[in-house]
């Protein structure tokens, strides 16, 4: 079986640096943690917080938009996908990921990028569970079961 | 000045990711694929991100508080609890259902990329679904 996609270290670490950036500048600019589903879930909360400044979680999200927009037209192959998956299958991904990470208090960015670094026991737990559970997913899905995005 | 940085920030993370091509579902999943074809790349994109941040947490360390704010918002829990472990799993399955994490989705979804415009929608109906179970207030 020819492989999906191509082993790329050099873009895949240049791209991870610059998620890194990122986060650094939530960190020493704000003294926040850039975990995207806490944000985004910011974003619906009535919350004021005197200290930040009003809807920083929106403005966030809109930066990550724009992101995506430039994307779209300077780096289209980036922002496409040859995978057929069943719309049905992604709401129920998208249902588990919105719930899970909310119950788990955090995902890749939140307990992945910010959290490992600090070497937080939670967030290192949290990554190798959510790791694990995500491997073990692709791996039922496409090689036992054939309904994967891969199979 | 404060909205801008914040701004930066979330169009920096996103362009990190479209380079990385975490945007795409296939090579999120290629690399869950332990056992198929597996790419390694994200583990790359993993490794990159934390030591960037790893040096901001130094820098950060060495401040009182952070340059807008008046301290820093750092997780200091430790305690290791079903509702994180459970969680954690739940995400996971949902991750590798579809290849879409929370980031990525949004900017792919951005980008009009099909699945994450099924994907996003349903992301934040479960983020709700969850506050309707457990944040009743």
């Amino acid at each position: 079986m020819e492989p999906l996609t191509e082993f790329t270290p050099i873009a895949a670490t240049i791209g991870g640096a610059l998620i890194g950036l990122a986060a650094a500048l939530m960190l020493i600019f704000e003294g926040r943690i850039a975990g995207i589903s806490g944000i985004l879930s910011g974003v619906f909360k009535r919350r004021t917080d005197e200290d930040s400044p009003p809807a920083w979680q929106a403005t966030f999200i809109g930066g990550l938009v724009l992101g995506g927009l430039v994307l779209m037209v300077a780096n289209p192959p980036v922002v496409t996908t040859g995978l057929t998956l069943s719309p049905l299958l992604v709401i129920a991904a998208g249902l588990l990921v919105g719930f899970g990470t909310r119950l788990g208090n955090g995902c890749t960015s939140g307990h992945g990028v910010c959290g490992i670094p600090r070497l937080s026991i939670r967030s290192i737990l949290a990554t190798l569970t959510f790791m694990g559970a995500a491997a073990a997913t692709v791996y039922l899905t496409n090689h036992v079961f054939a309904f994967g995005g891969l199979s | 000045m404060r909205q801008l940085i914040v701004l930066l920030s979330g169009f920096v993370f996103a362009i990190g990711l479209g380079i990385s091509e975490m945007t795409r579902p296939e090579k999120v999943l290629g690399f869950l694929d332990v056992f198929g074809n597996w790419d390694p790349s994200l583990a790359f994109v993993m490794g990159g991100a934390i030591v960037v941040y790893a040096g901001a947490l130094q820098l950060a360390k060495r401040r009182e508080k952070p340059s807008f704010g008046v301290r820093f918002r750092i997780p200091t829990r430790s305690d290791i609890t079903p509702s994180l472990i459970i969680g954690a799993a739940i995400f996971g399955v949902g991750w590798g259902l579809a290849g879409f994490c929370p980031g990525p989705a949004l900017v792919a979804a951005s980008a009009t990329v099909t699945p994450a415009l099924f994907f996003v929608p349903s992301l934040i109906a479960g983020i709700f679904l969850h506050r309707f179970i457990f944040d009743r207030k």
